[in-house]
């Protein structure tokens, strides 16, 4: 599939947010935008859908949590029960205070682990994975805006120069 | 500039009213005999009162008559200085509560000033406004002290001549634990943070006429210098005050743990007292973003606070020594609906309601989920206190519920009246337009 792109280069990121604002405000479809670092508001500029991972974080966590239930009441009460401390292991609920500590930092493990790797899977990272940015120089100190061309390409070109790009580019993708 | 609304005025007049009068009650129907104590427990719970004789009987028969005859006795007037406390330390209880809220709002406010914090500077007078508390409420707890030395009440065992004459540990600790030396550290304190809120609050006011930022830098220098000296008296502080009402006992994260309890209920009313100053109308600056951050700090807070609970009791319910097991014992047994109770106010509730991002955006959820941590702390500080000066004798009646309306409606009063003496927007924070602009 051959279509046309523009790519507009920015080097600073609050020229960036007053571009993209503009350009969104002309009702031009942004594909995307390439930065080396989080820009702070840029979802919300660009119209993008909340992120979901919170709420994947949050079913994660209380994973987490079960897990560790289940495996100590099958480790410490049922497999093999100890006397702790002259605190015999037959009930988890009498020895819940002692398995706490467990609970919680598999709760932690497992939000955070997990919110990571559907992090990665979601946004197509995996090892040996080619890199999808046009240009080396958004790792460094560039941010690309890639926008489709519908219509007038001309005006176009001149609101991105005047929104203050420093280099534009027409790409066939 | 702010106008202390009337009918809020008379709102905290009458809140005043109703607790000094409940107070009252409270103080006059104490009993004054060993005869009035038994009677008043016994009249309290029939049936269990003569389950007990009967037990005690029981006891009489088998047992050396004089011996049992003299526990018995020591055992009733024992029972008489806890239900002669309970309106002291209802009264003690609410005095802390309120002092406690206003100096976690000093140590936060500090906090913001020796972090420089872009955020905050809209929130100041509010804090200065809460902070000025300090005074009618550093006195009231001096006062009462004062009153528990000249022997008005047992809630420090350890002030008792005749009780440390029998107790080798009290002997022990007798250089520390006297009561000139308790006083004079009190003074120490109050003094110190007194000192601190009035230099602060006078370089805040003097940097808004100014026409440079040296009022700022001395700020910052006086804060930093404050949180050193808070951190460390602070920590004396709660031992003093709160642990030494159990002066066989110790923890060493105990410091901390009232810290924590301070500054979560000295943040949400901070959050409380925006929400209703924006809610009139003034800060209009004032947007959700600082809401939501105030939010955040009472989440973090309300976990910080859980953390230490659980670590205080989770090291002492594993090693099990009986000196220290006690204390949990006597609050597992005797407190339990409220032991409890304030890990779900505190912990549970505001994890719940203040977990999503959007609900701490949400003023009514914030303000809700603040009267609860507000009542959970409150509870904090009662069963830091109440099992070891009124034991198994507690009850949240009208003594108690008296104190807390008196203090809430002075507190109430004096902030509200210390908000109309400046305006409530600094103008030459240089910070304050990063404040304005502040945006989640």
């Amino acid at each position: 599939m051959a279509s046309k792109v523009i790519h507009a280069y920015y080097n600073d990121d609050d020229i960036l947010m007053q571009a993209v604002k503009k350009v969104k405000a002309t009702k031009h479809h942004i594909e995307e935008v390439y930065c080396p670092f989080p820009v702070h508001g840029l979802d919300k500029a660009m119209g993008l859908a909340p992120t979901r991972i919170a709420i994947t974080s949050f079913m994660y966590g209380c994973l987490g949590l079960i897990v560790s239930i289940v495996m100590m009441n099958y480790i410490m009460i049922d497999d093999w029960p100890q006397d702790i401390g002259g605190k015999p292991s037959f009930s988890y609920i009498e020895n819940m205070p002692a398995f706490v500590p467990i609970m919680f930092e598999l709760t932690v493990f497992f939000a955070a682990h997990l919110m990571v790797i559907t992090f990665y899977l979601r946004s197509r990272l995996w090892p040996f994975k080619e890199s999808e940015n046009p240009d080396p120089r958004t790792t460094d100190d560039h941010f690309v805006m890639e926008i489709e061309v519908h219509g007038d390409e001309k005006t176009l070109m001149a609101m991105l120069k005047e929104s203050g790009a420093v280099e534009i580019n027409k790409v066939e993708k | 500039m702010y106008t202390f609304s009337n009918r809020l005025k008379i709102g905290a007049l009458i809140l005043m009213g109703i607790g000094i009068l409940g107070m009252g009650i409270g103080f006059v129907s104490a009993p004054t005999t060993v005869e009035d104590a038994k009677a008043m427990v016994a009249a309290h719970d029939e049936g269990h009162g003569e389950a007990h004789a009967e037990e005690v009987d029981h006891g009489v028969a088998e047992a050396d008559h004089a011996m049992v005859a003299e526990h018995d006795a020591a055992h009733d007037e024992h029972l008489l200085h806890q239900l002669q406390n309970r309106p002291w330390s209802a009264l003690y209880v609410a005095a802390f509560f309120f002092f406690m809220i206003a100096l976690g709002v000093l140590a936060f406010y500090a906090i913001q000033r020796a972090a420089q914090a872009g955020w905050s500077p809209l929130l100041f007078r509010v804090m200065e406004g809460i902070t000025a508390y300090l005074v009618p409420g550093g006195i009231i707890i001096i006062v009462i002290f004062v009153l528990s030395i000249m022997h008005f009440n047992h809630m420090f065992v350890w002030m008792d001549a005749e009780v440390v004459a029998e107790d080798a540990l009290l002997q022990g600790k007798a250089g520390y634990l006297n009561p000139t030396f308790f006083l004079i550290r009190a003074a120490i304190f109050l003094g110190g943070w007194i000192l601190y809120r009035e230099v602060s609050r006078k370089l805040s006011l003097a940097q808004d006429a100014s026409d440079d930022d040296s009022n700022f830098k001395k700020n910052f220098r006086w804060s930093a210098g404050f949180l050193v000296f808070y951190l460390v008296t602070e920590s004396i502080m709660s031992w003093d005050w709160i642990m030494s009402v159990d002066p066989h006992w110790f923890s060493t994260l105990f410091g901390w743990y009232v810290f924590a309890s301070m500054m979560v209920s000295g943040i949400t009313v901070i959050a409380l007292i925006t929400i209703y100053l924006k809610s009139k109308g003034y800060l209009p600056d004032v947007n959700d973003s600082h809401i939501h951050d105030l939010a955040k700090f009472m989440f973090g807070f309300s976990i910080f606070w859980t953390y230490l609970w659980f670590s205080q009791f989770m090291l002492i319910w594993y090693a099990n020594i009986p000196e220290e097991v006690t204390y949990f014992v006597t609050r597992i047994e005797d407190f339990n609906l409220p032991f409890f109770g304030m890990v779900a106010m505190n912990f549970i509730f505001p994890v719940l309601l203040l977990m999503n991002s959007d609900y701490k955006r949400i003023n009514w959820f914030v303000v809700m989920t603040g009267i609860v941590i507000l009542a959970g702390h409150y509870l904090d500080v009662f069963n830091m206190i109440m099992p070891a000066t009124v034991g198994d004798q507690w009850a949240i009646g009208i003594p108690e519920i008296g104190a807390v309306c008196f203090f809430a409606g002075l507190f109430i009063f004096w902030v509200f009246r210390a908000l109309t003496k400046a305006p409530l927007q600094p103008k030459r924070n240089p910070f304050i337009e990063e404040s304005r602009h502040f945006h989640y």
